[in-house]
C-alpha cells in the first residue's frame, strides 16, 4: 500500500527535483537536526566547559572566588600565561581527602538501594496498569504524573511531616498500639530512601508502563500453552521482554538520585553523606568553587558509565523492536 | 455407488456408533458479561481429525477453541478431552498446544529456543531437546535458520517456527487459531497442503478456527459452522457444500441459486414446489418437507445449464435473458435475470476450447437443472 502511494506521488512529478529544490531539502533535513545539537552546545556543552575550566583554577577571595579570570584585554601572552597557572590540584586534593571518595560511594550506594526499591514497587505498579481495561489507563497514568503538579520541594516537607518522631505515621501507629515508642525514621538512611523512592517513582513506572502495555498478551499464552506456570512465564517471558523499561527506569531514577541534594538535606539529617550536599557546602559553605567544580566533574564522569548502559539499552531495544 | 462430492473417504469415524469422540463439547455456554459467545453448543471431535471450525467474526470459534486450550473455562456445561473433564485443569497442564494467529513467537529467543521451549519447560534432557529441535526444524524446512531471532524470519517462516514449536511436545491435540491468515494467497494454498501432510505423518488430532471457506474445504474431514454461537450444521465439506443443512450454511459456504416456493405436491422421493410467480419445478432430496410447506431449492452455479434453447428432456427449465458475463479462462460465470426477477447464477466449466452455443449480453437464454441439481431447505 505504502509503496502503491509513493510510486503514484512519484509518477505525479515527472521531471526530477531541480538542484536548487534538493539543496533546500538538504538544509532543512540538516537543520532539523541542528537545533537539538545547539541545544546541547549552548546549554550543556558549554557550561561543561566552563565548569572544568574553573575545577583548573585557584580559590581566590575575589569576585568572581577563583584565578586565573581569563580576558584578552591584557594581550595574548597575560592570556598564555593565566592558561599556564591552572592545573589538576583540586584532583589531586579530592583523591587525599577521604571525605570526598566516602561521600562517592555513599552516594553511589543509597541511589542504588534507592533504585532498587523504587523497582521493586513501581514494577507491581507499572504491571497492574499494563493489564488494566484499557479505558481506566489514560487515568491511572494521570494519576501516576498528578504529584508533578505540587512542588517537588513541599512535597519532600510533606514527608518531614509524615516521618519525624511526632509526625503522622508514628501517631497513626501508636494509636492503632502496633508500637510504644515512636519510630526514628527521621533523619536516617530509611527516611533518604523512602523520600528518593517516592519523588523519582513516577520515572520508573513510566518507562516500565511503557515497555509492558505494548507486550503482547498471547506470549504469555503461549508460554502457558506450553507448559509455564504463571509465574515461570513471568519470569521467562514478561520480566526479560521488560528489561530495557527495567533498564531505563532504573537509570532514570539512578542518575539523578546520585547527585540528590534537597531529600538527604531535608530528611537525611546532619550525618548523612552524599556528594551532592558536599558540592552544595564546598559551593555555597566554603565558596571554593575550582573544589566544587571537580566534584562536579568527577560525578559527572562516573555516571557517564550507567548513561552509556543506558544509551546501549535503548538503542538494542529499537532494534529488537523493529 | 452413488456418493457426495467426487472425494471417497475411508476416514470417517463419525459414521461409526461404536466410535468413541476424542474431543466432546458437551452444552458448553460462554458468556461475557451480557455477550453470549457459545451458546449450549454440542459437538464431537475424533481422534486422528482434521477438524475446522468456520464461521464469522463474534460466531464464537474461537472462544470454542480457547475454551479448549484452557484460556477461559465454559459458563456452563463440559468439555471432555480422551474422556478426561478439562474442567480446572490449568492451560500448562493441558496435553494440547495452540499455535496462535499472530504466532507469538519469544522476540528474545532465537528459533531454536523457541522450538525447544515447552520441551525445557517439560524438563526434558537438553541433548534430547537439541535432537528434537534439529528434527522439528527439518520438518518445517528451515534448517538453516536456527539461530535467528524472529524478527529476522519472513511471515511464511514465523509461521513455519510457530507451527513447529507447537508440535514439539507432540501433543495429542494441535489446536490452530487462523494460522495461515497472515499469509499471502500463494504461501497459503502451499502451506494448506503442507498442513494436510503434517497432519498424516505425525497422527495427530488438528483442530483449526478459520473464517476462510475455501481453506476450511480444502483441509479438513469435517466443517463445524457456526453462527453467533449456535452451530450450524456439522459435516464433511462434500455434505457441507451439497447437502447443506439451512439456507444459513448454503450461503455461507460457496455460491448458490434459492428458488423459494411451497411443496405442492409431495411423493416418496420427489416433491413439486411452486414458486411465487407459479412456475413449477420438480425436485428430489426434499427430506422432511411437507405439501404446503414454504421451502428454498439451494442450487450451485456449476449445477445449472444455460443455453440458447430450451434443452430437450430436462423438466426443470426456466427462459430469461443474460445480464452478465465473466469468461475466466477455466469456466464462464452466467447472471440469468428470469422473467419473474431472479438473477440465476450459472457457470460452466469450458472443457472444450470452441462452442458451438456463444451466448452473450442482453441474448434470451434458458437455464435448466436436473431435479437432484440441489436440495430443499426448510430452515
Amino acid at each position: 500500500m505504502a509503496e502503491a502511494t509513493a510510486s503514484l506521488s512519484s509518477a505525479a512529478q515527472p521531471a526530477a527535483p531541480s538542484f536548487g529544490d534538493r539543496m533546500f531539502q538538504a538544509l532543512t533535513s540538516r537543520l532539523v537536526i541542528i537545533v537539538p545539537y545547539l541545544w546541547l552546545l549552548l546549554f550543556f556543552l558549554i557550561p561543561f566547559v566552563i565548569v572544568f575550566r574553573i575545577s583548573l583554577s585557584q580559590t581566590a577571595i575575589a569576585m568572581p572566588p577563583y584565578t586565573p579570570v581569563f580576558s584578552l584585554q591584557d594581550g595574548l601572552a597575560a592570556f598564555f600565561d593565566q592558561l599556564r597557572e591552572l592545573n589538576f590540584d583540586n584532583y589531586v586534593w579530592l583523591t587525599e581527602d577521604p571525605l570526598y571518595f566516602n561521600a562517592y560511594v555513599s552516594s553511589v550506594w543509597i541511589a542504588a538501594v534507592s533504585t532498587f526499591f523504587a523497582l521493586l514497587v513501581g514494577y507491581p505498579v507499572a504491571y497492574g496498569m499494563a493489564r488494566a481495561p484499557a479505558a481506566w489507563r489514560p487515568t491511572l497514568l494521570m494519576l501516576v504524573i498528578l504529584p508533578f503538579w505540587t512542588s517537588f520541594l513541599i512535597r519532600v516537607y510533606a514527608w518531614m511531616g509524615i516521618l519525624k518522631p511526632e509526625g503522622l505515621l508514628n501517631q497513626l501507629l501508636l494509636s492503632l498500639n502496633v508500637i510504644d515508642t515512636p519510630l526514628l525514621i527521621m533523619n536516617t538512611h530509611t527516611a533518604i530512601f523512602i523520600g528518593i523512592v517516592y519523588s523519582y517513582l513516577p520515572f520508573m513506572i513510566l518507562p516500565l508502563y511503557s515497555a509492558l502495555e505494548k507486550m503482547d498478551y498471547s506470549l504469555i499464552e503461549a508460554a502457558q500453552d506450553l507448559g509455564c506456570t504463571p509465574i515461570s512465564a513471568f519470569w521467562k517471558i514478561t520480566f526479560p521482554l521488560s528489561l530495557p523499561g527495567v533498564i531505563a527506569g532504573c537509570m532514570l531514577v539512578f542518575i539523578p538520585a546520585v547527585g540528590e541534594f534537597v531529600i538527604p538535606d531535608l530528611l537525611g539529617g546532619s550525618q548523612t553523606l552524599m556528594i551532592g550536599k558536599t558540592l552544595w557546602n564546598e559551593f555555597f559553605a566554603n565558596r571554593d568553587w575550582p573544589v566544587s567544580s571537580a566534584v562536579a566533574v568527577i560525578l559527572l564522569l562516573l555516571l557517564i558509565v550507567p548513561i552509556m548502559i543506558f544509551q546501549f539499552a535503548q538503542a538494542r531495544a529499537q532494534e529488537q523492536g523493529r | 455407488m452413488k456418493s457426495l462430492g467426487s472425494i471417497r473417504r475411508s476416514f470417517a469415524p463419525w459414521n461409526d456408533p461404536s466410535a468413541k469422540p476424542y474431543i466432546s463439547f458437551e452444552n458448553v455456554t460462554k458468556v461475557f458479561g451480557d455477550f453470549t459467545a457459545v451458546d449450549n453448543l454440542t459437538l464431537h471431535i475424533y481422534e486422528r481429525e482434521f477438524f475446522a471450525l468456520l464461521g464469522g467474526s463474534g460466531s464464537g470459534k474461537s472462544t470454542l477453541l480457547r475454551m479448549l486450550a484452557g484460556f477461559d473455562e465454559p459458563t456452563k456445561g463440559r468439555i471432555l478431552l480422551d474422556g478426561q473433564d478439562l474442567r480446572g485443569i490449568p492451560p500448562y497442564k493441558r496435553p494440547l498446544n495452540m499455535m496462535f494467529q499472530s504466532y507469538a513467537l519469544f522476540p528474545h529467543m532465537t528459533v531454536e529456543s523457541n522450538i525447544g521451549f515447552g520441551l525445557k519447560q517439560e524438563g526434558v534432557p537438553k541433548a534430547e531437546i537439541e535432537a528434537r529441535v534439529a528434527e522439528m526444524l527439518k520438518l518445517v524446512k528451515l534448517e538453516q535458520f536456527g539461530k535467528r531471532k524472529p524478527h529476522q524470519l519472513s511471515g511464511g517462516q514465523r509461521q513455519r517456527v510457530a507451527l513447529a514449536r507447537a508440535v514439539a511436545k507432540r501433543p495429542k491435540v494441535l489446536l490452530l487459531d487462523e494460522p495461515l491468515g497472515a499469509l499471502d494467497k500463494k504461501l497459503r494454498e502451499e502451506t494448506q497442503f503442507e498442513l494436510m501432510d503434517l497432519q498424516q505423518s505425525l497422527g495427530l488430532t488438528f483442530v483449526i478456527v478459520t473464517h476462510d471457506q475455501e481453506e476450511a474445504m480444502t483441509m479438513a474431514d469435517r466443517i463445524a459452522i457456526l453462527d453467533k454461537g449456535n452451530l450450524m450444521q456439522v459435516a464433511t465439506p462434500a455434505e457441507i457444500y451439497e447437502a447443506p443443512a439451512s439456507r444459513f450454511v448454503a450461503n455461507f459456504v460457496g455460491n448458490v441459486n434459492m428458488f423459494e416456493g411451497t411443496v405442492a405436491a409431495r411423493e416418496a422421493a420427489t416433491a413439486r414446489i411452486t414458486g411465487a410467480s407459479g412456475a413449477q419445478i420438480l425436485v428430489e432430496n426434499a427430506g422432511d418437507a411437507a405439501a404446503g410447506n414454504t421451502v428454498a431449492f439451494a442450487v450451485r452455479p456449476e449445477k445449472i445449464k444455460v443455453s440458447s434453447k430450451r434443452p430437450e428432456g430436462t423438466v426443470n427449465a426456466m427462459q430469461g435473458e443474460v445480464y452478465d458475463l465473466a469468461y475466466l479462462g477455466d469456466m464462464t460465470v452466467y447472471h440469468v435475470r428470469l422473467d419473474d426477477g431472479q438473477v440465476v447464477k450459472a457457470s460452466a466449466l469450458n472443457s472444450s476450447r470452441v462452442t458451438d452455443d456463444p451466448l452473450t449480453w442482453n441474448d434470451r437464454a434458458w437455464i435448466s437443472f436436473q431435479p437432484d441439481a440441489g436440495v430443499v431447505l426448510t430452515r
